[in-house]
């Protein structure tokens, strides 16, 4: 049910259906392609990143959102609290309970460490249960993991790290088996082999699906596995620093329960970081597909620990966020209405590119229709977007296929009275992921020994943009790499004793940039959306309340 | 914002408040100044963090839904559920069989099921609860599989089962016994893992990681593409 002027848009959309689906818009070159994102793509308008000016990556750009967080204030005083009481001691820490965090723990397991999982919400309470169209495998005859190496690097704008593509393409047939064997339900023909879709860059149909809700799956089953196995896991328990040992090595962690600020100290001989992304940092006002919890934690904790991060100047946006109704503006709409053959439309109903371009590019062409050429079309509430035609699809693919590929999507814009079997979706970019992360290694270390990364807060693989479908194979991957290598780490490691000097070091080097006083407190946790009310604090008190509240839009 | 225009009253856990038409039953919970803790997750109807129950004023007949999906109505009581306890059977996958014996053997209470259908009406995915819960205690394991699919496990089934079953967590047993031995094997996934392990496309992988930046571009432009 949309509103009458938005009515007479689709009018113009159904108009042009019968001749755009004869329609073949040309893909563009790599020299077209980059002005296309120098002017429109957010991650190049002037003054919305800054320079970093402490820690690892001292001088490198990201943007001021997280800058902020970066260069933020500890939420412990090390003078206040006591290491020699230690609560849990143990081989491996994994913090993060989302695909990444849950597999890597699984794998420590595994390979006969003592391991305890540590995670901001609930288990699986995580970006990887929003994740809807697919794992990229190439396994199919006419496709190969060279195939899958070379749209990885082209869709990253070849800076990718070629260790970590080789080995994200190589073991991928190998994770889709395995998550098969754990009991992961794939769409599959009648003769087994598996219902393979395309997607923006990929050359080849190797988008692995179960319906629209793959990343639900894969984390309903690995949530499962972490529980079958007996793993202890501590959750509304976010870490709040790392703890190093007189050497800089990992040596466990500081969380902290979140209802009632009770602090827990974990010794490990390993610690997988594996947080996540930013989305609710709300980057330049966007809004988001990421969890409640998608706040650059683990980016904070490894930085003041001292890791190297690469790529933090880049961030997706995703070009299909939900634009209307306002109640699930800037959620997914997922990449597979386009890979299953609907047609991003102005509001005259042409087509302005083609829909299977690489991520950055298509929400870099959506912002210059919207934007630039004025051709979207306006919500009353004020919000532009353009359509995307997802009755083409019944069409193509014959009537039914919209209800058997996308329940989801049917049923979420259902609930508000519209039917995308008949009518087309509103859209426009949404953040979506964070390319970049802390540095990893093949097998998930980072330049801080002992302290392993994997998922969407590792960096290095997607290089400046990720393709779809590398996200959810990026969390099993890595996830198992780093939790064998923790595991295999922790057997040799002998940490010295428990040590937050280097947190004092931080604040110290704070102090002297002149940025104490004028940083929030990080990391950040959880965004606050409460309404603020009337302020009464006196200013004393405020100065000693825990946490500090970060402005989002 | 001309959508936000009318105010809408509700009740949060017994008070009153007055919130802009539109919002959902979270951002509403936020509007009034609460800062969730539990009962939010994905905030986009994936998760199942955000269950919840809700009822009218002159209206005591509860309703189910996702906190983040739900946009609230007039005269609406809210709350948050913030946890619910439930069983969970635990088990090694590789150790089971697939059938009937087995769910029943992890799960025996399933047969006190007395056909009451308040699972199947309290779901907000609009499953066929109860159909798939008589599905798994006949055996077919696939039906369970199929017809539970779309399951966000937020467990409102079980938090509203008079006899204390926990329908999410059998399906979610019956989807992985699908998975790991019913469904039908992929030759073609299985002949790629042996070609990698083979060493197949070590020569050519290796030559792809050292060319420079200007070749690869040029092969990735010319890159033949499969259509979709």
């Amino acid at each position: 049910m949309y509103p009458a002027h938005m009515e007479e848009s689709i009018r113009k959309v159904e108009a042009t259906r019968g001749r755009r689906l004869q329609e073949t818009l040309r893909r563009l070159s790599s020299d077209e392609k980059e002005p296309l994102l120098r002017e429109h793509h957010p991650d190049f308008i002037a003054g919305k990143m800054r320079q970093l000016a402490v820690g690892p990556n001292k001088g490198e750009y990201t943007p001021s959102e997280l800058a902020d967080l970066l260069e933020g204030n500890s939420r412990i005083d090390p003078d206040k609290i006591d290491l020699g009481r230690v609560d849990h001691d143990l081989d491996v820490l994994v913090i993060g309970g989302g695909g990444a965090g849950a597999t890597a723990a699984v794998l420590a397991k595994q390979s006969g460490a003592t391991v305890l999982l540590a995670t901001k919400l609930r288990l699986g309470d995580a970006n990887t249960v929003g994740a809807q169209a697919g794992t990229q495998a190439a396994d199919r005859p006419n496709d190969s993991p060279l195939m899958h190496y070379l749209d990885t690097m082209g869709g990253g704008h070849f800076d990718n790290i070629p260790e970590l593509v080789e080995a994200l393409v190589k073991d991928a047939p190998e994770v889709i088996r395995w998550l098969e064997t754990l009991g992961v339900n794939w769409d599959k023909n009648p003769d087994g082999s598996m219902h393979e879709l395309s997607g923006g860059g990929a050359s080849r149909l190797r988008l692995h699906s179960a319906r629209d809700y793959t990343g639900l799956e894969e984390m309903r089953v690995l949530r499962d596995e972490v529980r079958n196995q007996g793993i202890r896991h501590l959750e509304f328990s976010p870490a709040v620093e790392l703890l190093l040992d007189g050497r800089g090595h990992a040596a466990g962690a500081v969380l902290v329960n979140l209802e009632t600020n009770e602090l827990t100290v974990v010794r490990a001989k390993a610690v997988v970081m594996a947080t996540g992304g930013a989305g609710r940092l709300h980057i330049q006002g966007f809004p988001t597909t990421n969890h409640y919890g998608a706040t650059a934690d683990g980016l904070v904790l490894a930085y003041r620990a001292g890791a190297q991060i690469i790529f933090l100047d880049t961030m997706q946006y995703h070009p299909t966020g939900a634009v209307y109704p306002m109640q699930i503006l800037g959620q997914l709409v997922t990449e597979k209405v386009r890979t299953l053959g609907a047609q991003l439309v102005n509001a005259e109903g042409g087509q302005f590119i083609m829909s299977l371009e690489p991520r950055d590019v298509v929400a870099a062409a959506i912002i210059r229709e919207c934007q630039g050429r004025g051709k979207g079309i306006a919500t009353p509430a004020g919000q532009v977007g353009v359509w995307l035609d997802s009755p083409m699809i019944d069409m193509i693919r014959g009537e039914g296929s919209i209800a058997r590929e996308l329940p989801a999507m049917v049923r979420q814009f259902g609930r508000f009275g519209i039917d995308i079997v008949k009518e087309p979706m509103l859209v426009y970019p949404t953040l979506h992921y964070q390319n970049g992360g802390i540095r990893i290694s093949a097998d998930g270390s980072t330049s801080v020994a002992g302290l392993y990364a994997a998922g969407e807060c590792g960096g290095g693989v997607h290089g400046r943009n990720r393709l779809i479908g590398n996200s959810t194979l990026d969390i099993f991957v890595f996830g198992r790499r780093a939790g064998k290598a923790a595991a295999e780490w922790s057997r040799k490691a002998a940490p010295g004793a428990l040590s937050l000097d280097h947190v004092r070091r931080w604040q110290k080097g704070l102090e002297q940039a002149g940025l104490a006083g004028s940083r929030p407190v990080s990391p950040l946790l959880l965004p606050d959306y409460a309404r603020p009310m009337a302020d009464f604090l006196p200013d004393s008190a405020r100065r000693s309340l825990p946490v500090q509240r970060v402005k989002l839009t | 914002m001309a959508e936000l225009a009318h105010m809408v009253d509700v009740y949060v856990m017994g008070r009153h408040y007055r919130v802009p038409q539109g919002l959902t039953i979270l951002t509403a919970l936020e509007y009034c100044g609460y800062r969730v803790v539990r009962g939010c997750g994905c905030r986009a109807g994936f998760c199942g963090a955000c269950a919840t129950v809700y009822n009218f004023r002159n209206d005591a007949q509860l309703r189910y839904d996702l906190a983040c999906q739900k946009t609230v109505e007039q005269d609406m009581y809210l709350v948050q559920i913030p946890f619910f306890p439930a069983l969970k059977a635990i088990y090694d996958v590789d150790r089971l069989e697939p059938s009937g014996e087995q769910v029943l053997a992890l799960y025996p209470d399933i047969v006190k099921c007395y056909g009451c259908n308040t699972c199947t009406k309290s779901c907000p995915q609009e499953l066929e609860t109860m159909w798939f819960m008589s599905d798994a205690l006949r055996g077919d394991i696939r039906q369970v599989a199929v017809k539970s699919f779309d399951c966000v496990m937020c467990g409102l089934c079980a938090a509203r089962c008079p006899q204390g079953l926990v329908p999410y967590n059998v399906a979610l047993l019956c989807r992985r016994l699908y998975g790991h031995y019913l469904a039908p094997v992929s030759q073609h996934l299985e002949d790629r893992i042996a070609e990698i392990r083979a060493g197949k496309f070590d020569a050519e992988m290796d030559k792809l990681k050292k060319m420079g930046r200007g070749d690869l571009r040029r092969l990735y432009d010319q890159r033949e593409i499969e259509p979709a």
